[in-house]
C-alpha cells in the first residue's frame, strides 16, 4: 500500500457494468514526507474518502476488488483507510 | 518474497471493514547488504512484526493469502520475521 492524498473525484455515467455504483477518486500518492510522487491514480473508494483526505491505497487487483466486493470487476486500485497518523522509527 | 525493516506505524481508524483486525506498517525495502532498496511502502502484518525489524514481504494478490478466508484487500503483507541472514559462503 501506498500513503496518498486524495486531490479530486471523477463522474463517469458510462463505464463498465461492474463498476456502477462505485465511487472513483482521483489520488496522487505521496512520499513520507508528504510530496507527491509520480502519476495521480483513479481509484474506486470504499472507506467514503474525500478530497483533501490522507488515505491508504492499493494497486493491485485483487485487493480493489475484495474492497469494491466484486469478484471480476476491472479494477487495480483502491481507497482501503483514511490515515489518522503515520509514527516513524527516529 | 523481499527483504524489509520496518520504519514506522500507520494509524488508520476508518478503513475497509477487511483491515479492521489488522496492524500497518511501513516498511523500507533492503538489499541484501542492508542497505535501503527503493521506497517505502505500506504492508499489513501477519506475524506480529514490530519497530526496526527485519522482516521478508509479498506483494500482488498473494498478499491477501495469510489472512484467508478473511478478505483482507491488501497488496502487501509481511510474512515473516528475519532472525539472521548471510550472503556468500
Amino acid at each position: 500500500m501506498l500513503i496518498g492524498r486524495v486531490v479530486g473525484n471523477l463522474v463517469s455515467t458510462q463505464k463498465n457494468a461492474k463498476l456502477e455504483g462505485a465511487k472513483l477518486l482521483l489520488v496522487q500518492p505521496l512520499d513520507l514526507a508528504g510530496q507527491a510522487r509520480g502519476t495521480a491514480v483513479l481509484a474506486i473508494d470504499s472507506v467514503d474518502a474525500g478530497v483533501g483526505d490522507r488515505v491508504l491505497l492499493v494497486q493491485e487487483g485483487r485487493a480493489a476488488q475484495i474492497a469494491l466486493g466484486r469478484g471480476t470487476a476491472a479494477v487495480d486500485a483502491a481507497v482501503i483507510g483514511v490515515v489518522d497518523t503515520v509514527d516513524l522509527v527516529p | 518474497m523481499l527483504l524489509a525493516r520496518v520504519i514506522g506505524t500507520v494509524v488508520s481508524t476508518r478503513k475497509d471493514p477487511g483491515l479492521m483486525a489488522t496492524t500497518l506498517l511501513v516498511i523500507q525495502p533492503l538489499n541484501p547488504d542492508r542497505t535501503p532498496s527503493g521506497r517505502p511502502l505500506v504492508a499489513v502484518d501477519s506475524v506480529g512484526a514490530g519497530a526496526s525489524e527485519e522482516v521478508f514481504y509479498v506483494r500482488g494478490r498473494e498478499a491477501s493469502f495469510p489472512f484467508l478466508p478473511a478478505e483482507v484487500p491488501a497488496d502487501a503483507a509481511i510474512i515473516g520475521i528475519v532472525d539472521h541472514w548471510t550472503v556468500g559462503a
